[in-house]
C-alpha cells in the first residue's frame, strides 16, 4: 500500500459550510480498502458530519489502533494530526492526549478486533474515565487485515469464509458500554448514512465518551451467506428503536414531530438533538431499561440500532480531575514551577 | 573513628527488628532524625516484607562520622522487638556486640550467645504499668526502646525533646506519653546497664546544610520543577511513593489560585501498558508527561516504548528497580533492568538512560530527563532502585536556578508554520539528526500522521527499503548524539596513574567509594568511574582503555553493565572483569573488596572486608 494523495480540485458549485469549506476539504488520502468495504461508508459519513458541524480541520485529533478500520483516519481530514498507534491501545493514547489538551475534538476509530480482544481492557477503562471523545467501532466480526479470523463480536454459528463455524459467544460492544456506564451509546450500520450521520454529529457534540458501534461489513471475509455481519443479513435484521436527528447551532429545526413521541435534548454547546421513539415505550435515558430492552431484541436475532442511550450531564474526565479550563499544554511554565524560595522552604520538612 | 574492633564513637551500625504495622516506622524515624540533628551523618534502610501487616520487618541504621552511606552488614547492636525473628536477629549480631530485647518474657536459653551481651528491658510490662489501652501500649513500647537507646548510645536528650515538641505541638497528651516512654526507657537503661556503650554518638557538625530524603520523593520534586503536567501510573512496589509524592506536591503547588482548579492531571491507569500510552499521548500533544514504574512495568510497556522510539515522541519513564526476574522479590533491590531500559522493545531500538546514585541526582536527573526526551524526541529513562528510592539518604540541600527554562526541543509554532511551504516531520533540516515536530491543534500546515508502521522522512506510510532505512539510520545517529548531552561519568582518580580501575553505576556508588578508601589506606590505588548516562560518550571509552584492567561492579547476575560497555565501546573483552552481587540487599564494601581479592594479583590479596 502506498500513499495516494487525492487531487484537491474544487467544483465551483460545491456547497460550503460556515468556514467556507466544502466536503472535499474534509477528505484525506485515497482509501486502499477493498471495493465495497463498509469502512469507506463510515468514513464518508464522518466527513459529512465534520462538514455539517463546521469542524475546524486542524482542531481535530484522529486516533486509531491497528486493523483495517484503523487505517481510515488517513482517509479523512488531511489537515488534522493523526495517530495510528498499536493494536488495542488507542484509548490510552486518547486519554493522555485529552489530559494534555482538552480543547481539541477527539475521534478514535477502532474495530472489533482492536477493541474487543486485545483492546478490551483499555476499551472498558476509557469508558469509565468518560474521556471526552467520539469512539467509532467499525464492526465486521472478523480480523480483516490478517485475513479473516473470527473476532470477539462474531455470533455463534456464523461461518468463516473457509467454512469454519464460530462456537464462542460474542461480545456485544454496545451492551458492554452500557453496563460500564457509558454516557452515550449508539449503534448504526455503514449502509444507512441517513441514520449514521446524525448519530455521529450527536457523538461529536456530546461531552463525555460517545460510543458508536457501526456494523460495517467486510466484503472480502465476512459478507457471505452464514455471516450475521453481512450487508444482506444486517439490512434484514436491523431494528431501529429510536430515530435521531441532530440540529447544529446554526441550523433551524425544520422537522415537526408529534408530542410524546419526540424528545429534544440540548447539548452542552447549545445544539439540539431530537429523539423520536419508534419502538413503543423505549426510553433512551433509562440505562437499566435500555439494557433489558436491547437484550430482548437481540435474543430475537435482531440488531437494535439508533442512539440507544444518552446521558447529557456535561461531565467528562476533566470535571472529575478538576483540571483548569483550557489546555494544560498552554499553562505557562512560570505557573508550574514553584521556584527556588519554595524549594528552600519545603526542604525544612526534610529534617 | 573506628578502632581495631571496627566500631567506635560515631562509627557503628545497628538494626531494629519489629513487626510491620505496629508503629515501629515512627520510632525508627525518630531515631534517625535525632542522630541527624546531632550533626552525625546517618543512613537508614527499611527492610520490609512483601506484605501489609504482621510479618517481620527491620530498620537498619548506620552511623558514620566519615560520611559512609553504604549498607554495613556488621550490626553491633540489634534491638530485637519481634520474638518471631529472634533467632535470626541474634545470629546477625557481630561478635562482642549487644542485643536489646524485651525481657518481660524470658528469652529462650537456646538463643543465647556467649560472645554477645544481652540487655533486657521489661518494655511490655512497663507499658502496661504506665499506659492505658492496648493500642497506646503497642506504640509506646517502640518509643520506650528509643528511650533505652538514648542512654545506651548517648543520644542527645535535648534533641529528642525538641523533636517531640515539634511533632506533637498540637497534641499535648501524645507528647506527654511519648516523653514518659522515653524517660522510662532511659532510666531503666541507666540503672541496669553501663551507659553509654562503646558504640555511641558524639555531636558533630557534619549535617549542616544537608537534608534527609528518599530518592522517590526527590524524583517527584524534579518532575514538578521540570513542569510535568501529566502523570500516568499503575501502582507497583517500589515506585508507588514517587507518584504519591508528585500528587502531594501538585496539591500543594499546582492549584491555580484564581480558580482553585488543577494545573495537572494524574491518571491511575488500568495497567502499565495504558500508563505508557497515556504518557505518549500527552507528550504527543505537547505536555511533559511521565510514568514511574519498576522492572515488570517496563516489560509490559515495551511495545509502546518501541512506538515512541520509532515515531520519535518524547516520553519519560522512571524505573525504580527491584529484584527480578518476573515478580522476583518486590521489596528487595537489584540493578537487573540495565539492558532492558537501554534497548526496550523489539527491532533495533536504543534509549537514553540516566542512572542516579542518590536522591540529589534523582531530582536533577528527573529534570534533565524531560529536557533530553524533548530535545531528542525519544524515550528517556531514569533508572534508580529500591534502596535509593525508598530509603532515607543524607544529601546537600537541593538548589534551584530560577533562570532555568525547559528545553522543549525543536517544535514549530503557529507563526513558524505560517511561513513554511510544506511541513515534513522526519526531515533532517539542520544536520543534527533531529526533525522538527508540530503539536496537534496549532496550525493546519503542521498536520501529519504519527505511526509506528514504516514511514519515510516525509512522514508518509512506506514499504520502500531505501526510504525506511534512511529514517532508521537517522534515528540511530540522533540517539547516539545524546551521549554527549547525558550526565557525564563521575571520575575519581588517585594521585598517580593507577593500573586498575573500578567502574560502577547507580546505588553501587557508596560501597565502591568506601571500598576504594579502604584500599587507599592499604596503599592500593584504584581509579573509579561511575557511569551516569547512556548512550556512553567518549569519556567512558577513554577511562576503560587507559587502565590495564577494569572491574565492573554491579548488582545483577548477568553482568549487564559490563556487557553494555562491551557492546557500546571499543574496549576489548579481556580488559573488563566483573564483580557482581545480586542477593537483594544493598551493596556493601565487602562485596567489592571480596570480589577484588578474588581477581587481583597477590600483592593486594590481603584486602578483606
Amino acid at each position: 500500500m502506498s500513499y495516494i494523495a487525492k487531487p484537491v480540485a474544487r467544483h465551483p458549485k460545491q456547497p460550503v459550510n460556515a468556514l467556507g469549506l466544502t466536503t472535499r476539504d474534509y477528505e484525506g488520502t485515497m482509501s486502499t480498502l477493498c471495493a465495497g468495504c463498509g469502512h469507506d461508508s463510515v468514513t464518508a459519513a464522518l466527513i459529512q458530519a465534520f462538514w455539517e458541524l463546521d469542524v475546524e480541520p486542524h482542531r481535530l485529533a484522529k486516533l486509531s489502533g491497528i486493523g483495517c478500520s484503523s487505517k481510515t483516519p488517513t482517509y479523512f481530514v488531511r489537515d488534522a494530526h493523526g495517530f495510528n498507534s498499536v493494536h488495542g491501545r488507542m484509548p490510552s493514547i486518547a486519554a493522555g492526549a485529552n489530559a494534555a489538551n482538552q480543547d481539541l475534538l477527539y475521534v478514535g476509530i477502532s474495530g472489533d478486533g482492536d477493541s474487543l480482544s486485545i483492546g478490551l481492557g483499555q476499551f472498558c477503562h476509557v469508558i469509565r474515565r468518560n474521556v471526552n471523545m467520539l469512539y467509532v467501532l467499525e464492526n465486521n466480526g472478523v480480523y480483516g487485515l490478517t485475513k479473516g479470523q473470527f473476532s470477539a463480536s462474531a455470533d455463534v454459528g456464523t461461518k468463516s469464509k473457509q467454512g469454519e463455524v464460530n462456537k464462542q459467544g460474542p461480545i456485544d460492544a454496545a451492551s458492554v458500554a452500557l453496563t460500564l456506564g457509558a454516557t452515550f451509546v449508539a449503534r448504526s450500520f455503514s449502509g444507512d448514512k441517513e441514520q449514521l450521520v446524525p448519530i455521529l454529529e450527536a457523538g461529536l457534540r456530546h461531552k463525555g465518551f460517545a460510543f458508536v458501534d457501526v456494523i460495517s461489513p467486510c466484503v472480502t471475509f465476512n459478507d457471505h451467506v452464514g455471516s450475521t455481519k453481512s450487508y444482506a443479513h444486517t439490512r434484514v435484521h436491523m431494528h431501529e428503536v429510536i430515530e435521531t436527528d441532530f440540529v447544529p447551532l446554526r441550523s433551524e429545526i425544520t422537522t415537526k414531530y408529534e408530542d410524546g413521541a419526540t424528545r429534544a435534548v440540548r447539548m452542552h454547546d447549545g445544539s439540539t438533538l431530537t429523539l423520536r421513539k419508534i419502538d413503543g415505550e423505549y426510553d433512551p435515558t433509562d440505562r437499566v431499561a435500555v439494557i433489558d430492552y436491547l437484550g430482548r431484541i437481540m435474543k430475537r436475532g435482531e440488531i437494535p440500532t439508533g442512539l440507544l442511550y444518552l446521558e447529557e450531564s456535561g461531565q467528562d474526565m476533566h470535571s472529575v480531575s478538576n483540571t483548569v479550563d483550557g489546555p494544560l499544554v498552554d499553562v505557562p511554565y512560570e505557573a508550574l514551577c514553584p521556584g527556588s524560595a519554595a524549594l528552600a522552604e519545603l526542604q525544612k520538612d526534610w529534617w | 573513628m573506628a578502632d581495631d574492633r571496627g566500631y567506635g564513637v560515631n562509627d557503628f551500625a545497628f538494626k531494629v527488628a519489629t513487626v510491620n504495622g505496629t508503629g515501629s516506622a515512627s520510632a525508627n524515624g525518630l531515631l534517625l532524625q535525632a542522630l541527624f540533628r546531632m550533626g552525625v551523618p546517618v543512613s537508614g534502610k527499611n527492610v520490609f516484607p512483601s506484605n501489609i501487616q504482621g510479618l517481620p520487618t527491620w530498620y537498619e541504621i548506620r552511623v558514620s562520622g566519615d560520611g559512609y552511606a553504604a549498607r554495613s552488614p556488621d550490626f553491633h547492636l540489634v534491638v530485637a522487638m519481634n520474638p518471631q525473628s529472634y533467632a535470626r536477629d541474634i545470629e546477625e549480631v557481630a561478635s562482642g556486640g549487644w542485643v536489646l530485647y524485651d525481657s518481660t518474657k524470658k528469652l529462650d536459653e537456646q538463643l543465647l550467645r556467649e560472645d554477645v551481651n544481652f540487655l533486657g528491658v521489661p518494655l511490655a510490662r512497663m507499658c502496661v504499668d504506665h499506659f492505658d489501652g492496648s493500642r497506646i501500649r503497642i506504640l509506646m513500647k517502640n518509643i520506650m526502646y528509643v528511650g533505652a537507646l538514648v542512654a545506651l548510645l548517648d543520644i542527645d536528650l535535648d534533641v529528642v525533646k525538641q523533636m517531640l515538641e515539634e511533632k506533637f505541638s498540637a497534641k499535648k497528651h501524645l507528647m506527654d506519653s511519648n516523653y514518659t516512654a522515653i524517660r522510662l526507657g532511659r532510666e531503666y537503661a541507666e540503672e541496669h546497664f553501663e551507659c553509654p556503650l562503646p558504640i555511641r554518638l558524639e555531636s558533630m557538625d557534619e549535617t549542616k546544610d544537608c537534608v534527609m530524603v528518599t530518592g522517590n520523593v526527590a524524583a517527584a520534586l524534579g518532575c514538578l520543577y521540570a513542569g510535568a503536567t501529566v502523570g500516568a501510573w499503575y501502582p507497583i512496589t517500589p515506585s508507588t511513593s514517587l507518584m504519591d509524592a508528585f500528587t502531594e506536591y501538585c496539591e500543594r503547588f499546582r492549584v491555580a489560585p484564581e480558580t482553585g482548579k488543577n494545573n495537572y492531571c494524574i491518571i491511575q491507569a488500568e495497567d502499565e501498558l495504558a500508563a505508557a500510552g497515556m504518557v505518549i499521548g500527552a507528550s504527543w500533544m505537547g505536555a511533559r508527561a511521565f510514568t514511574p514504574t519498576s522492572g515488570p512495568g517496563v516489560s509490559l510497556m515495551s511495545e509502546f516504548i518501541g512506538l515512541a522510539y520509532y515515531a520519535e515522541i518524547p516520553s519519560v519513564f522512571f524505573d525504580v528497580q527491584r529484584t527480578g526476574p518476573s515478580t522476583g522479590m518486590p521489596t528487595r533491590t537489584q540493578q537487573g533492568d540495565l539492558m532492558l531500559c537501554a534497548y526496550a522493545s523489539h527491532g533495533d531500538t536504543k534509549h537514553i538512560v540516566l542512572f542516579p546514585a542518590d536522591p540529589k541526582e534523582c531530582f536533577e536527573f528527573a529534570v534533565a530527563a524531560f529536557d533530553l526526551a524533548e530535545r531528542f524526541q525519544t524515550p528517556t529513562f531514569v533508572v534508580s532502585d529500591l534502596d535509593i528510592g525508598m530509603n532515607d539518604w543524607m544529601i546537600p540541600k537541593l538548589q534551584w536556578d530560577d533562570a532555568y527554562r525547559p528545553d522543549r526541543g525543536k517544535v514549530l509554532s503557529a507563526e513558524e508554520l505560517e511561513g513554511v511551504e510544506k511541513f515534513y516531520r522526519y526531515v533532517d533540516v539542520d544536520g543534527d539528526h533531529i526533525g522538527y515536530r508540530t503539536l496537534p491543534g496549532v496550525h493546519p500546515k503542521g498536520a501529519y500522521f504519527t505511526r509506528g508502521s514504516g514511514h519515510d522522512k516525509y512522514g508518509r506510510y512506506t514499504e520502500g527499503s531505501a526510504e525506511y532505512v534512511e529514517v532508521v539510520d537517522r534515528i540511530l545517529k540522533k540517539v547516539e548524539s545524546a551521549g554527549d548531552h547525558v550526565p557525564a561519568p563521575e571520575i575519581h582518580r588517585s594521585g598517580k596513574a593507577a593500573a586498575y580501575g573500578l567502574v560502577s553505576i547507580g546505588g553501587c556508588h557508596w560501597a565502591v567509594l568506601e571500598a576504594r578508601d579502604d584500599l587507599a589506606r592499604r596503599g592500593i590505588d584504584v581509579d573509579y568511574m561511575r557511569v551516569r548516562g547512556f548512550p556512553f560518550n567518549s569519556t567512558v571509552t577513554d577511562f576503560l582503555t587507559s587502565h590495564e584492567k577494569v572491574f565492573v561492579v554491579e548488582q545483577n547476575r548477568d553482568e549487564q553493565l559490563r556487557k553494555l560497555l562491551l557492546l557500546e565501546t571499543s574496549c576489548p573483552k579481556e580488559k573488563l572483569a566483573s564483580i557482581t552481587y545480586y542477593g537483594g540487599q544493598p551493596l556493601s564494601k565487602g562485596h567489592v573488596l571480596d570480589g577484588l581479592a578474588e581477581q587481583m594479583p597477590l600483592t593486594v590479596a590481603e584486602v578483606t572486608s
